[in-house]
């Protein structure tokens, strides 16, 4: 041990071997830092919780309520039957996995003592505390979690349509684990035959923002593997004046586009695609511009889900108004107009975020929270922003890229895993630490 | 930071290998140790022939281990891109040679003693 801490500079001391100990069993970034309510006796109550949405957040909510509650009685609305590992999406797209990869049973993840309706919500009444299901059931809670996640707005992108993915050059790895698998056959089509391909991000808020960028440098590689990178053109349309919001990082990526080869032009936002002609058109600061291209990855843009739009939960004024991402304070995830209200996940109107590990670190804040409220108690349970996100950089590289709302660095193995360096140990992470990570999440076990 | 419990991390090795794969290997993994003791016990020390094979099998065991991970994950020994990556590459390899010697050991000890018997 002596000389691995003297090769890494700094003595080894208890979390940081517990540190290197998590990476070589190959444990998640998305794992650390687990806060277990150490022995804690159920509270007893009656409450009535309603969650609405069974995703990364939802059912992690209901595990961890049925855990800390006795006798509550817990609805969970959602009425998808699949349950999607999204982060699994990318390495789908990368011909690593079939769609299957992605995809598990909703039913297999509901707590035993939780209510599953089969029904998503149709309208929110938080003035009166109920939720009204799409058959017209009407449910009043006590408290509501709402974790609906995200739409993804296809439609408002002139000529596309979800069902040509794979056809035509056209790729997006966001629709679904079989538009991820159709995206790597069109993708992989490409670098066997060359010429531009084209990648971008939309102006909304986007989940993980770190994947238009990885399904770039995977479209290198794989370009690279073939000996085809001569053969390819790969162009980055950033919707600003830069690749991602963190300044820190986003200057990492330019330089890694340089290294890459990959050409990029600013300000230009996605609004409508040519899929027969292979042509995008941008809004830009200069007016309408088209790109040709032979493979686009295409990021639609993303607003919270209709039901949650038109109910009186989002913002009102500010920059998430008008997408419908909830109000709510930012550190509690309590919505500060309807206070038994908390939102959670991708849905939550909060500056960062809109990760799974965002998810796994919002969850326990906002279930400590309400059952501090059933218990009489105040919760000082807070969240930072912390999110993370293991940026691809090639099949066997990636960095660990992890930061809060204030755009600090939260590494989760200082001076052990860097998160400007592409490395294999992240890669680990990714590939085979984070689903697990991920599922003991959803059984509120991380 | 918080702190990494040993309950989640439990139940992320559940979930990695699946209830049934770990439990087992939970109780096969003292089994084992016990064995290995044993052998080394009933031996009296180090039993040199079935502990030059036994090493032998662990050079093999430790580079089978790298080999079998690289696979797994779609990485190749080329993707290590600092010290970090060649540490743990080498733990695993260390792992797998000396998890792999002490089995070896200990069935070559098993099956010595049986035939002394
Ligand atoms: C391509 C891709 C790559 C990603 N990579 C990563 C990564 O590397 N790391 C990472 O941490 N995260 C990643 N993510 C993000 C991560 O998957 C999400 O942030 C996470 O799933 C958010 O959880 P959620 O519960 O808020 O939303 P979801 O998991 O999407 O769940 C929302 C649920 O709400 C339901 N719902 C919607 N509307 C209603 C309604 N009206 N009533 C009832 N239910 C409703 C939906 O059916 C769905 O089941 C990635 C996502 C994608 C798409």
């Amino acid at each position: 041990m002596s000389d691995f801490s003297k090769m890494l500079g700094a003595p080894l001391n208890p979390s940081r071997r517990r540190a290197i100990r998590n990476i070589l069993l190959g444990g998640a970034a998305l794992s650390v830092g687990a806060r277990a309510v150490a022995g804690a006796k159920p509270v007893a109550t009656k409450a009535r919780i309603v969650v609405v949405g069974a995703g990364a957040a939802g059912l992690g909510v209901a595990a961890r309520l049925s855990q800390r509650l006795d006798g509550a009685k817990i609805t969970i609305l959602d009425a998808r039957k699949r349950h999607l590992y999204q982060p699994g999406f990318t390495l789908i797209a990368a011909g690593l996995h079939g769609a299957s990869y992605s995809v598990t049973e909703t039913a297999h993840w509901i707590p035993r003592n939780v209510d599953w309706i089969e029904e998503a919500a149709a309208a929110f009444d938080p003035a009166g505390n109920s939720v009204t299901t799409t058959s017209g059931k009407k449910i009043s809670y006590d408290f509501l979690v709402v974790a609906a996640g995200i739409q993804l707005d296809y439609a408002s992108v002139a000529g596309m349509d979800v069902a040509q993915i794979g056809k035509n050059g056209l790729g997006s790895v966001y629709a679904s684990p079989e538009a991820a698998e159709a995206t790597y056959r069109a993708m992989s089509a490409f670098t066997d035959k060359g010429g531009r391909g084209l990648f971008h991000r939309p102006a909304t808020e986007i989940k993980c923002a770190g994947a238009p960028l990885k399904y770039t440098f995977i479209t290198d590689d794989a370009a690279r593997r073939k000996g085809n990178r001569g053969k390819v053109e790969l162009l980055y349309a950033a919707h600003n004046k830069s690749f991602f919001s963190v300044p820190i990082f986003n200057e990492k990526i330019r330089m890694l586009f340089e290294d890459r080869g990959v050409k990029s032009v600013k300000d230009h936002v996605i609004k409508a695609i040519d899929i027969g002609a292979r042509r995008a058109s941008f809004d830009t600061p200069t007016g309408v511009e088209t790109i040709d291209y032979d493979f686009i990855n295409l990021v639609p843009p993303m607003r919270a889900p209709e039901a949650v739009r038109n109910s009186e939960l989002p913002w009102k004024t500010g920059g998430w108004a008008a997408d419908g991402w909830i109000e709510v304070d930012k550190h509690s995830l309590r919505h500060p107009r309807f206070p038994n209200v908390f939102a959670v996940g991708d849905i939550a109107g909060v500056p960062k975020g809109k990760t799974a590990a965002s998810a796994k670190w919002q969850v326990p804040v906002a279930v400590d929270h309400l059952v501090a409220d059933i218990a009489g108690g105040k919760s000082t349970a807070s969240y930072t922003g912390y999110t993370s996100c293991p940026l691809i950089t090639k099949i066997g590289r990636a960095m660990l890229v992890e930061f809060d709302y204030n755009n600090n660095i939260m590494s989760s193995f200082p001076g052990v895993i860097s998160p400007f360096e592409e490395l294999w140990v992240t890669w680990l992470i990714k590939a085979i630490g984070l689903k697990p990570t991920y599922y003991a999440m959803l059984r509120g076990e991380a | 930071m918080g702190q990494l419990s040993i309950a989640t991390l439990i139940a992320i090795f559940q979930e990695m290998l699946g209830p049934v794969v770990f439990w087992a290997l939970v109780v096969i993994a003292p089994l084992g140790l016990i064995a290995f003791l044993y052998v080394l016990i009933a031996q009296r020390g180090v039993f040199s022939r079935a502990f030059l094979r036994a090493e032998v099998i662990g050079l093999i065991g430790g580079t089978l281990s790298v080999f079998v991970l690289l696979t797994l994950t779609n990485s190749s020994i080329t993707d290590m891109g600092g010290p970090i990556d060649i540490i743990a590459l080498a733990s695993v390899w260390i792992g797998g040679a000396i998890g792999s010697a002490m089995i070896a050991y200990t069935i070559i000890g098993l099956l010595l003693k049986r035939r002394s018997d």
